[in-house]
């Protein structure tokens, strides 16, 4: 196995008019687990499918290790690749589908047998095996579509785009994490393509957020979470996502709607920010302090495991997580206070700084 | 306006599709909550008229309306693919049903379809036709059509679920304060216990074709009468434990504590719990059972970590604690569970024993 | 995000299939007024003719105020007159021909063509192209192409050393000009309904077969051929049913000849109904004809609709 290198990689499905992905450079590290994060029509489809081959970039070079592989079609790449939807051989049996692309790469018969069988043991099919696989339902045959993408063991890596959209919520926990098992026994390259921040941060070794075809931010999931570089990356992760209030920095203060929420951290040049702090990392009911802002409740959702405060803040909304059975309620006038190291200005939508407290550094 | 279903049954294929549906449904919002299974679309086609029942009845305002046509009745269907006209405009769209209601004033047709698109957001895309627009935006214009025409009974079949995550949160949040608006009877299904929490409806929770409870969904949340209502209310999914009644203390995998009523010896129970309940901090868990626990795996989002244990006799137990934490696979851990905010439930999990499993019995 | 195959459910699934309830009862009996102007013309276009054929199969005419009722005379001369069974056999083996390069030529055709670009329209309108003329015609444009001296595709086929090619004199001849002459006519419907199968499969299909590293004929075998089957009971029981009741085509280019090489029980029919006026045999003949297609016809269907469960 080796990595994965996507050489100043661009495509262009309109003659290079518009960008499905920007010409980009950026290395797969071989035997590590990836979420490929963006909203639809962010590239990332495009983007799985110059590597698997299905597309040709329209600029750029794909390197599997020291072999070149931009005009290599698919077959001789090593890719496996789940789709969306379940693609099934239909007439074929469960068994029988889990082995076609062993049988087709002339594994010897026992082999093929005990992949088929592992692979069935790992994903609870054992029971299916015989059974026709149109006969099952959408979410078993996404999880028998997922299992022909895992039967391999000489893949050089496993590209997952949403596979599991079909699948019931609560069988997509299970699921998830047998993947992440499987992913630590074989040590297969996985990239796993989701809209969905939960699916990508407790997949993922590294996140890879892409917007408008191009990666804005990729690192560990606790990174993008506790310090986005990018207001997109603050408001995709995170649900709800990060709360960006508009501000104003002048002689080294940020005051937002007139009220001083806390000082820049480094010489900024005065004008308008954007103030971005997460719920999680907004307090209600400890009272004035800095940094932090003057509110007024607006409303609570219970959400069962916690409750979500929704506020006025100096005049602009604003959300706040707090335990379950918090007593706020509406009208009440709070004070929201902001955790220390986790309040950022954007600019142009692009980190430039945080907020401190007034009397001192960040601690 | 009051919709109740009576008896209703529906089989197909040899398969039960939906069991004796009883349920009386008042006017204003109601969610219907189950697993992808559980018989959402056909109660909501049998309701609008489109799938008439084996046996039972559907009566709307008093009215026996089973055997009416769809066309007669006053119905909107948002279903979860986004179905529109593709040779139309999203303003001819939306205005179809319009024009189509023979009482509506056509002059007032524009007015309404700007109204509805507004209130969508939808309104700049007016002249688009829907193979222009986003999955969202498609989503939208199909809302937009079904909300034009005022109705007695507006379905909406996961109308959210092919939509991108956070597009999914935008408009849950605009669909509730429109359907505070809506004058009829809203019946929202969702297979997402977030999503029925956040609209804060009262909900009728579905299973295998049954209706398993109904009440608002907090109540329902906090104490849930059967395992399948949990489970249909718990995301990421309800940590289940054997246990076992003896000499009065519940024992579960070598832990135990005081069984909070009288249960006859030797009973096997089922302890669930949810993933926040679980914590690895001995700090202030007194009383808390103790699990030696092996940590299989981590999943950081940032704002929780998901930690996989596996405990004595092959057990698994996720537990989900605030923050990133790290965790490497293999390390040995306690994990603590408090059997305060436990669910104690019987061995088939078809009645709650305790909402707490430390309640104290009133009743001997 | 495509959408390709949106299925959620069991239960969604089903939901957009017609409802057939066996204890579902009619609301509103006006919808029978509807039917009637359907009765009406079935029983005039089909019912009557077909019991005139009836009456004529059992009786031996001889004028019309002279008929002799004669009970299942008729069927019973019918089936062993030798002229028939020759014909009969001579029907099946030409039907049996048809099928057999029909189909698997005519989805072969369809799996060539391309799936997209500017090539479509000009495939299917190449492809398309016999379709669309009269079938007498058709006779006419053959008859004159598969003549030895005067046709090109007779005058070609002659060129080849050793060969001596005339449908008029030789029965093998005969035979093949008139079989290739239904190819060429029929092929592209076959084509065509398989094409258009063809496209319904999501790309995605062929792209996971591309990755699980199936060959062009695994390809075909998967994915291909078992959404075929659809199409491929229809264009079977169409070419089986218009094969068997060939008339036109052969009736222009040979007229059953030479000898009764072509005389297919179709042309049969017709000499001895409209040549020779015998209106008993024919008439029992030609329920025996139909009963033939019909049976086979039902086999046919049966026996593909049954393997696709």
């Amino acid at each position: 196995m080796a990595d994965i290198r996507l050489e100043d990689v661009g495509h262009s499905y309109d003659g290079g008019r518009t960008w499905a992905v920007r010409p980009m450079t950026w290395t797969w590290r071989s035997g590590r687990a990836y979420a490929l994060l963006g909203p639809s029509g962010c590239g990332k489809t495009t983007l799985l499918n110059i590597m698997s081959g299905l597309i040709t970039p329209t600029t750029g070079r794909v390197w599997f290790g020291e072999r070149e592989v931009t005009s290599v079609p698919t077959a001789g790449r090593n890719i496996a690749q789940v789709f969306q939807f379940p693609v099934l051989y239909e007439e074929m049996s469960v068994y029988d589908n889990l082995a076609f692309p062993l049988r087709n790469r002339r594994y010897p018969k026992d082999e093929v047998d005990r992949r088929v069988r592992a692979v069935s043991r790992m994903l609870g099919l054992d029971a299916h095996l015989g059974r026709r696989s149109r006969r099952l339902d959408p979410g078993r045959q996404q999880i028998v579509s997922l299992g022909r993408g895992l039967v391999r063991s000489d893949v050089a890596a496993v590209l997952l785009d949403e596979p599991l959209t079909v699948v019931d919520p609560a069988v997509r926990w299970t699921l998830r994490s047998t993947l992440k098992e499987i992913h630590r026994d074989t040590g297969h390259t996985l990239v796993y393509v989701t809209h969905d921040q939960t699916e990508a941060l407790t997949f993922a070794d590294e996140v890879v957020v892409l917007k408008d075809g191009a990666i804005v931010q990729a690192g560990e999931p606790a990174e993008l979470f506790l310090s986005p570089a990018h207001e997109f990356v603050g408001h995709f992760i995170g649900s709800p996502g990060m709360n960006t209030l508009p501000g104003e920095v002048a002689d080294g203060l940020v005051r937002v709607g007139g009220q001083v929420a806390g000082r820049a951290d480094g010489p900024l040049p005065p004008g308008p920010v954007r103030v971005g702090v997460r719920p999680e990392f907004a307090r209600l009911g400890d009272g004035p302090g800095s940094p932090g802002l003057p509110a007024e409740v607006t409303g609570v959702d219970r959400m069962g495991a916690y409750d979500l405060v929704h506020v006025r803040a100096a005049g602009h909304p604003l959300v706040a997580r707090a335990e379950a059975g918090s007593p706020y309620e509406p009208g009440a006038a709070e004070f929201v206070r902001f955790a220390v190291g986790r309040v950022f200005l954007f600019r142009d939508a692009v980190r430039c700084g945080q907020v401190v407290p007034l009397n001192g550094r960040a601690g | 306006m009051a919709l109740t279903l009576d008896g209703v049954r529906v089989r197909r294929r040899g398969e039960v599709w939906l069991d004796g549906i009883d349920l009386e449904l008042p006017s204003g919002m109601t969610t219907l909550l189950g697993p992808m299974t559980a018989g959402k679309t056909t109660l909501m086609r049998v309701a609008a008229g489109l799938l008439p029942p084996d046996s039972g009845r559907v009566v709307v305002n008093g009215r026996d309306v089973t055997g009416v046509s769809v066309r007669r009745r006053s119905v909107a269907f948002v279903y979860q693919q986004f179905v529109n006209y593709p040779s139309l405009t999203v303003h001819e769209n939306i205005a179809s049903p319009l024009r189509l209601d023979r009482s509506f004033p056509k002059r007032d047709v524009d007015r309404r379809v700007r109204e509805v698109a507004e209130l969508m957001g939808i309104a700049e895309l007016l002249e688009r036709r829907p193979a222009e627009l986003s999955g969202g935006q498609q989503q939208r214009t199909a809302i937009a059509r079904a909300l034009a025409r005022p109705v007695d009974l507006l379905l909406l079949d996961e109308p959210l679920a092919n939509l991108d995550f956070k597009l999914r949160e935008q408009l849950r949040s605009d669909l509730k304060s429109m359907f505070r608006q809506s004058p009829g009877l809203v019946l929202y299904a969702t297979s997402d216990p977030a999503e029925a929490l956040a609209f804060a409806a009262p909900a009728v929770v579905l299973g295998e074709g049954r209706v398993l409870d109904t009440g608002e969904v907090a109540a329902l949340y906090a104490r849930p009468p059967t395992l399948a209502v949990a489970a249909a209310l718990s995301d990421p999914p309800l940590n289940l434990l054997p246990g076992t009644v003896r000499e009065g203390r519940v024992e579960v995998l070598g832990a135990s504590f005081p069984a909070p009523r009288a249960h006859a010896s030797g009973r096997d129970v089922v302890l669930a719990v949810r993933p926040h309940h679980v914590s690895l901090d001995p700090a202030g868990k007194d009383g808390a059972l103790e699990f030696p626990a092996e940590v299989r795996l981590a999943e950081v989002t940032g704002s929780v970590t998901f930690v996989h244990l596996l405990l004595p006799g092959g057990r698994h137990l996720v537990a989900q604690l605030d923050g990133p934490r790290a965790f490497t696979p293999g390390d040995r851990a306690t994990a603590y569970v408090d059997p305060a905010h436990a669910f104690l439930f019987d061995e088939s999990g078809g009645r709650l024993l305790a909402e707490s499993a430390a309640e104290v019995d009133l009743h001997g | 995000m495509t959408l390709t195959e949106p299925v959620k459910d069991p239960v969604a699934a089903g939901a957009d299939e017609p409802d057939r309830r066996p204890d579902a009862k009619p609301k509103d009996n006006r919808a029978w007024l509807l039917v009637l102007p359907v009765v009406v013309c079935v029983t005039f276009t089909a019912l009557v003719p077909l019991m005139t054929v009836v009456n004529y199969s059992v009786q031996d005419i001889f004028s019309p105020s002279d008929r002799i009722f004669v009970g299942l005379e008729w069927f019973r001369s019918v089936t062993r007159d030798p002229e028939v069974r020759g014909a009969f056999l001579r029907t099946l083996l030409f039907s049996a021909q048809v099928l057999l390069i029909e189909i698997p030529l005519g989805v072969a055709i369809a799996v060539a063509m391309p799936r997209r670009g500017w090539t479509v329209s000009a495939a299917l309108v190449v492809v398309a192209l016999p379709l669309l003329i009269p079938w007498n015609v058709v006779g006419t444009i053959w008859q004159i192409f598969a003549r030895g001296d005067i046709g090109l595709g007779g005058w070609a086929v002659n060129q080849v050393p050793g060969v001596d090619f005339n449908y008029t004199l030789d029965s093998a001849d005969a035979w093949i000009t008139v079989l290739v002459m239904d190819v060429w006519h029929w092929t592209p419907l076959v084509a065509l309904l398989a094409y258009a199968a063809l496209r319904s499969i999501p790309e995605p299909y062929f792209q996971a077969a591309q990755i699980d590293g199936a060959s062009a004929w695994a390809t075909f075998r998967r994915i291909q051929l078992p959404r075929l089957r659809g199409v491929l009971t229809i264009a079977i029981l169409l070419r089986f049913m218009d094969s068997f009741m060939i008339y036109t085509e052969p009736f222009v280019v040979t007229g059953g000849g030479p000898g009764n090489a072509t005389s297919f029980l179709s042309i049969l029919l017709s000499k001895i109904a409209v040549g020779q006026f015998d209106l008993g045999p024919a008439g029992a003949f030609s329920l025996l004809y139909f009963l033939i297609v019909q049976i086979v016809s039902y086999v046919f269907f049966t026996v593909l609709t049954r393997s696709g469960r």
